[in-house]
């Protein structure tokens, strides 16, 4: 029997139900409307449940990546997007190049100091409620560069993370389980604490007033993203 | 060019004739130092393009390969790598020193263009002014940045500001008056066509680039430091991995192999030698996959068919190299003298793999051809434009495919042979067009010619006496190379010219790591092929240069 047809049993019930649609719609309504999952719950066409559960279902179900590469774990990224690992099989999209349309920021790479208010602004345009998964060693302490003069001890120093992903690069499956791990957790209503780090405009008092600090100080206004890095009591 | 004739009077048969340089080149020497790798010639800071004139135009040497910028306890010191176009095996170094107290050298810009992203980096990095420079300012770190990281005295704690400024528009004064419309736009860093973070400062007249300044730095991991951090013997070659990371780890690894072992004097077994070609070539198909995924991407403008088709001939060649390395992306599979394991058993099924995948390629590369180069939509789109003369290439210090789509024949495999290139049967593929689709031709031709070599590998390495399989030679423990060597030493990486250059100060770490990157030089021709350009074509030229921004910024 082709599954395209409705089992026996569902069949046998569908009168109670095709009463109920007509009284609803009206006669004639095209019998297309009856799928098979509506035939299953029988005569009533409601389901009982919470707005907030549905919409963190719904919400989970269907997430738009930020097209964001950055560094060698973005390869790997791409890979889970193409072929073979496919992500969208997961409903976690296909990548969006523009924030506004993005829900989820995949974070593949270092983060140095140049690049960091560039993220954090790209962070700030996508529209809420919007959740970060970091891929890589990098993205939790700066991995194999840390010691660097130049690299962000992690991407939380500048924006929240829900989920990191360990490994150098991590390999498709690993995205792909923590992509379906966040998806789980929005499903079921939790969300990650926001660690983040104060990241504005703070007081530079204790920086030794030189050129370009002096210079910094009057060109910067409230509008101005500006970063401080204090390498000695990063993590 | 009239530069290509060798020096007069004494016609060597192998090598540079140093002598006769140094008469060339009469009083400007004031010393001469011995690499491992070409005679130096030191010159005042204050005669740089003296030298560099003569050399360039009376002794051929037409390609600026690296500038080399270090402290020592008492003097900077700026290093230039010069080499030949029509033979990279004769060099020669011209060495620089400056005092610590004035540390000022002149620009080596008007001679070699290429000199000018060199100095940019040496003075962002070590802190060396060079004087007469157009434009000398910071190229990797931001503006903003306080102090030279790679100098001696540099304190890594300091406390570093990092703002987020709107570009200005920089042709606004020239424009002053009320009839001009052109528009500043910023491309990236965060942008689907850039390939990672590369920030392009576009100033458009209507549609037209009439300037573009590429900003690069937003990845730059300090991968020089790194390397001086770590001891010759194991700790440095994770890190190649990371430069260029289009899959193309093992030549990376190559790179910093041969420069060591080089320096250290270290043999590697012949066997060895056929895996590491074969490995390389695999990573090489790997690289020019995603040039080519990509490219289609950004001139077709989805993710669509060739793409995907890109992403799994990759996923065949990363399968086929996870089985001998271990890992799909960062291999670590080189040693010094050696790689790190035999090829996996049963190797007959490793092989089978690998000559399925191979037998494969002559009909995947059909449809590409199919898709791309033979398509009318894609020929409107990258025939003639994105031209790069080669010239300018040569200037521009421009190598590898971008190079060899230019027309220039120069490919370190066959003309600086390492390896076991020179005993395979394998062609160089340069192209005459100088524009976008030669250059995307080249390496589609290119992953046909490695293919070439590893069937011829597979052949090899079957056919191997099973007693003679020598993965590593002897190489000792730890590795203390003698004080107050240098080595420059370059590979064909997947992009181009990968050198590496070291010096060792007695201990088991390098005293100075400078890696030269093609991507960085490759780069730095866009202007010369966008300016005047419609802006779409710029995206494909970009896309053409096949850049990773791992590896310009190192």
């Amino acid at each position: 029997m082709s599954s395209d047809n409705p089992r026996e049993s569902i069949v046998d019930s569908t009168a109670a139900q095709t009463n109920t649609q007509e009284a609803r719609m009206g006669e004639g309504v095209d019998d297309r409307f009856n799928s098979k999952l509506r035939e299953a719950f029988g005569a009533s066409p409601f389901i009982l449940t919470k707005f907030d559960k549905f919409m963190n279902w719904v919400r989970g179900s269907s997430m738009f990546m930020l097209q964001f590469g950055i560094a060698c774990c973005s390869l790997e990224m791409m890979h889970t997007y193409a072929v073979k690992h496919d992500l969208d099989r997961f409903g976690s999209g296909v990548p969006r190049a523009s924030p506004r349309q993005a829900d989820v920021m995949i974070v593949p790479g270092t983060i140095v100091s140049k690049f960091s208010p560039r993220m954090k602004r790209v962070y700030d345009q996508m529209p809420e409620p919007k959740f970060v998964v970091g891929m890589g060693s990098c993205t939790i302490s700066g991995g194999p560069f840390q010691e660097g003069y130049n690299v962000v001890k992690g991407a939380e120093e500048v924006i929240p993370v829900d989920i990191h992903v360990p490994g150098c690069p991590p390999r498709p499956e690993a995205l792909v389980y923590g992509v379906v791990k966040l998806q789980e957790r929005i499903a079921n209503g939790e969300s990650a604490p926001v660690t983040v780090k104060p990241y504005e405009l703070e007081q530079f008092g204790d920086l030794e007033q030189d050129e370009i600090v002096d210079e910094l100080a009057k060109e910067i206004d409230e509008e101005t993203l500006v970063m401080r890095y204090n390498w000695a009591d990063s993590p | 060019m009239s530069t290509q004739k060798e020096t007069p009077d004494k016609p060597v048969v192998e090598g540079v004739d140093y002598d006769a340089l140094e008469d060339l080149l009469g009083e400007t020497v004031i010393d001469r130092e011995s690499h491992l790798n070409a005679e130096g010639f030191v010159v005042r800071p204050d005669e740089v393009q003296d030298a560099l004139f003569t050399l360039r135009d009376e002794a051929g040497f037409d390609h600026l390969s690296c500038l080399t910028a270090q402290e020592y306890e008492d003097r900077y010191e700026s290093i230039y790598h010069l080499k030949k176009y029509d033979d990279p095996t004769e060099e020669v170094s011209v060495v620089v020193p400056t005092s610590k107290e004035e540390p000022v050298s002149q620009t080596a810009e008007p001679v070699y263009r290429t000199a000018d992203w060199h100095e940019r980096e040496a003075y962002d990095l070590i802190g060396i002014d060079y004087d007469g420079h157009p434009d000398l300012r910071r190229i990797l770190l931001p503006e903003t940045w306080q102090g030279h990281p790679l100098g001696k005295d540099y304190d890594q704690d300091k406390p570093q500001l990092v703002s987020f400024d709107e570009h200005a528009n920089p042709l606004q004064e020239d424009h002053a008056d009320a009839e001009s419309d052109t528009m500043f736009v910023n491309i990236g860093p965060h942008h689907p066509a850039t390939h990672g973070v590369l920030h392009l400062e576009t100033t458009l007249d209507g549609e037209t680039v009439a300037d573009v300044d590429p900003d690069v730095g937003y990845l730059h991991r300090c991968e020089e430091q790194m390397a001086q951090q770590g001891t010759y013997r194991h700790q440095i070659m994770p890190y190649p991995d990371r430069w260029d990371y289009s899959s193309a780890g093992l030549l990376n690894e190559w790179a910093y192999a041969r420069a060591a072992e080089d320096l250290a004097d270290l043999d590697v077994p012949e066997y060895a030698q056929v895996i590491r070609t074969m490995g390389a070539e695999l990573c090489r198909i790997a690289g020019h996959m995603l040039a080519v995924g990509t490219f289609a991407l950004d001139v077709y403008g989805d993710f669509t068919a060739i793409f995907m088709y890109a992403m799994r001939d990759r996923e065949k060649v990363q399968t086929i190299l996870e089985d001998l390395t271990g890992q799909r992306m960062m291999f670590n599979y080189f040693r010094l003298g050696g790689v790190a394991w035999d090829l996996p058993e049963p190797r007959d099924e490793f092989f089978e793999k690998t000559r399925d995948f191979l037998d494969d390629l002559p009909e995947a590369l059909e449809e590409y051809h199919d898709l791309m180069t033979g398509n009318e939509i894609f020929q409107s789109r990258c025939l003639d434009t994105g031209i790069l003369e080669p010239e300018a290439a040569k200037s521009l210090g421009a190598t590898g495919p971008v190079a060899r789509g230019s027309g220039i024949d120069y490919d370190l495999r066959r003309d600086d042979p390492y390896g076991y290139y020179d005993e395979l049967d394998w062609d160089v593929v340069t192209e005459d067009g100088c524009d976008n689709y030669s250059r995307v031709l080249v390496r589609l031709q290119e992953v046909e010619q490695s293919a070439k070599i590893i069937q011829q590998c597979i052949d090899l390495l079957e056919d191997w006496p099973e007693e003679d399989r020598d993965i590593q030679s002897n190489v000792p423990r730890t590795l203390k190379p003698d004080p107050d060597t240098e080595i420059y030493r370059a590979v064909e990486g997947a992009k181009g010219e990968l050198g590496i250059y070291i010096r060792s100060d007695g201990t088991d770490k390098p005293a100075r790591f400078k890696i030269r990157s093609p991507c960085f030089h490759n780069l730095s021709t866009l202007p010369e092929m966008a300016n005047g350009e419609f802006l779409a074509d710029m995206i494909a030229s970009l896309g053409s240069l096949d850049i990773i921004l791992g590896e310009v910024d190192r």
